[in-house]
């Protein structure tokens, strides 16, 4: 019989993804883009904060969509009515985009005349966490409906996004949701990420959104070599 | 959630390594994965037999080892353990700091493979 030998791997498995990601951040960092992955679960509010964001910064920001949510062509028709270019992704009910997937999006994109892209994540608080899409910030929506203790079972979704913006807050009343429970609960798994309260239906708290953005996306496009 | 690209990235790894050193099969490849990671293994298994049919790699077991989630303090640099989906403030046992990095638990690694 066959010796067993052990031969030595030593590899991240996500190594091709994490380096095709960083290529896609240099990449988008010298020509000025700013990309921005949004994640959440379905029916948080994705596309909806999308167009209020399109409509709040169209006239200062050249801006894109990659809609990644599953197999169905209705967030990036929505996207398409505000007159903003929307590429969708047929992911064919995966569970979450890759870098490779973004690269092909963003082949698809004229990113000369662009600033700003939006990644509209497959709705799911768990896979979109692990793999890196070469963005240049990660932003995720929790809305009120779905509960304060979210941080308490994903927690590697609320531990690597750069920004934390909770929606519906006109639901806050009667919801029991307890918002100071729940920023405790997020600063414990990630000190740095701002909470922001906003509320897509009355448009509450999107104007600190809206800065929130522009201050992240202005100092990539004041870095790039123009 | 998503163990079939992951078992996809394994397999074209283990596949890539048996290749140069001419390996006629694999029979199990050790693995380590963060405990941060929702992938369960009995899934991953599964998952890996799908992928892995018809080549060298098919029936390899996978031994998978979860490694612990970690923090180092930000104030005092100590590094300790803790459960991340308690209720309580994670502190740092040395000092007391609240707030500490996340140093280790969100791993994706193959180790090393046995083969014949």
């Amino acid at each position: 019989m066959a010796e067993i030998r052990l031969i030595e791997i030593k590899e991240e498995i996500l190594a091709d993804n994490a380096a095709l990601a960083e290529e896609i951040r240099t990449d988008l960092s010298r020509r000025g883009v700013f990309l921005l992955n949004l994640m959440s679960s379905p029916g948080s509010g994705k596309t909806s904060l999308i167009v209020q964001t399109l409509r709040r910064l169209r006239d200062a920001y050249r801006m894109a969509v990659i809609e990644g949510d599953i197999d169905s062509m209705v967030d990036a028709e929505t996207v398409s009515r505000e007159g903003i270019p929307a590429v969708q992704l047929r992911t064919g009910g995966f569970c979450h985009l890759d870098a490779s997937m973004i690269r092909l999006a963003l082949n698809e994109l004229d990113l000369a005349n662009l600033d700003l892209v939006v990644i509209e994540n497959v709705g799911n608080l768990v896979c979109p966490a692990e793999v890196d899409t070469g963005a240049t910030k990660n932003a995720m929506i929790l809305s009120i409906p779905e509960g304060d203790d979210k941080p308490l079972k994903y927690p590697l979704m609320f531990s690597i996004c750069d920004v934390v913006v909770v929606n519906k807050t006109d639901y806050l009343e009667g919801s029991g949701f307890d918002l100071p429970a729940f920023r405790e609960r997020v600063g414990r798994l990630n000190a740095r990420a701002p909470i922001l309260e906003v509320s897509c239906r009355t448009a509450a708290g999107l104007d600190a959104w809206v800065d929130w953005l522009r201050s992240q996306a202005g100092a990539i496009r004041g870095s790039a070599p123009r | 959630m998503h163990e079939l690209p992951v078992m996809e990235s394994i397999l074209k790894i283990v596949l890539g390594h048996a290749a140069r050193h001419r390996v006629r099969k694999v029979m199990a490849i050790h693995l380590k994965v963060g405990e941060l990671s929702d992938l369960m293994e009995e899934w991953m298994q599964r998952y890996f037999d799908y992928v892995s049919k018809d080549t060298l790699a098919e029936g390899a077991v996978l031994k998978i080892q979860r490694i612990p989630v970690r923090f180092r303090c930000s104030g005092c640099s100590a590094e300790f353990g803790a459960d991340i989906r308690q209720e309580k403030e994670i502190r740092c046992p040395e000092c007391a700091a609240e707030r500490p990095t996340l140093i280790a638990g969100r791993e994706y690694f193959i180790e090393n493979m046995e083969v014949v």
